[in-house]
């Protein structure tokens, strides 16, 4: 019978790489959406 | 709750109120996890996989978490009509699907060393994913009900409670029925985790909430820009329409 050799670190590393990307890209584009929205508030006001 | 039903006194204290829960966050999630990652023992049974905990752990709670805050601000908006409630249960959706997601997929990657499968049909994985389709749901109706120009509207807010079942599912599914996902390891007031796996998990915990709360916070001010610039938008066409 044979085993696959799994090497755990590469587990360890992917989900790290799904979890921070994902929260980084969350944390980003919610500052984006933000920083665009108040602009056009101040934009709105201006004309 | 009322005194932050006015946006003004309420953006008040969101833009002093993100900066410090971005900064913590980071602080807090960053080193926890640089603390599970690098610091803290690997475990006897799962061996150095043990680590995705600092990251999954967190991730289901706020999932969870999430649509409980969702469902409490449906309550706030079907039953006090609170102004805020329906702009803060849309901007709790998208953190609580993403969360899902990465809850979803970070125990999909730990199963296939621990469980030796990627997936698999029980209460736990499946109620999880059923809760990321009902974030999926509730953002559909909630841009749907903005788009007929019905704003805040109550179907969404009905969506939202009526999901919140889901919630205990997750939550006894493990106890309910037969699982490859294990039994809950910390309850209230005790836990089965040694303190050097606790307490990087705890703190972790913190990190994450405070980015949730942030991002939550964000998306809430960014919906409240929007539609105050439409508003005056509106009034100045108006005003520009009207005869002299």
């Amino acid at each position: 019978m044979q085993h696959e050799a799994l090497n755990q670190w590469h587990f360890v590393a992917a989900a790290y790489a799904v979890g921070l990307g994902g929260t980084v890209l969350l944390v980003a584009q919610s500052w984006m959406a933000m920083r665009r929205a108040e602009r056009r508030r101040e934009g709105a006001r201006g004309k | 709750m009322h005194g932050f039903a006015n946006p003004t006194r309420f953006l008040r204290l969101a833009r002093w109120l993100t900066p410090l829960f971005l900064g913590l966050g980071i602080v807090l999630a960053g080193g926890a996890m640089g603390w599970g990652v690098f610091v803290a023992p690997a475990d006897q049974l799962q061996g150095e996989t043990v680590r995705i905990v600092y990251l999954h752990v967190p991730t289901a709670w706020l999932g969870m978490g999430g649509w409980t805050a969702l469902a409490l601000a449906s309550l706030s908006e079907l039953v006090w009509r609170h102004p805020l409630a329906g702009i803060a249960a849309r901007s709790i959706a998208v953190p609580g699907a993403a969360f899902a997601a990465i809850c979803l997929v970070t125990g999909s990657i730990w199963g296939r060393p621990a469980w030796g499968t990627w997936w698999v049909w029980d209460g736990r994985l499946t109620s999880m994913l059923v809760l990321f389709f009902l974030y999926l749901a509730y953002l559909a109706l909630a841009d749907a009900a903005q788009r007929d120009g019905q704003g805040q509207s109550r179907i969404p807010a009905i969506f939202g409670l009526v999901g919140a079942v889901n919630i205990p599912i997750i939550h006894y599914s493990v106890l309910w029925w037969n699982s490859l996902h294990q039994p809950p390891s910390i309850s209230m007031g005790k836990s089965a985790m040694a303190p050097e796996f606790l307490v990087p998990l705890l703190i972790s915990t913190a990190g994450f909430s405070l980015l949730f709360g942030a991002v939550v916070l964000m998306r809430m001010r960014a919906l409240l820009a929007n539609s105050q610039a439409e508003a005056r938008l509106r009034r100045k066409a108006m005003a520009v329409a009207e005869p002299a």
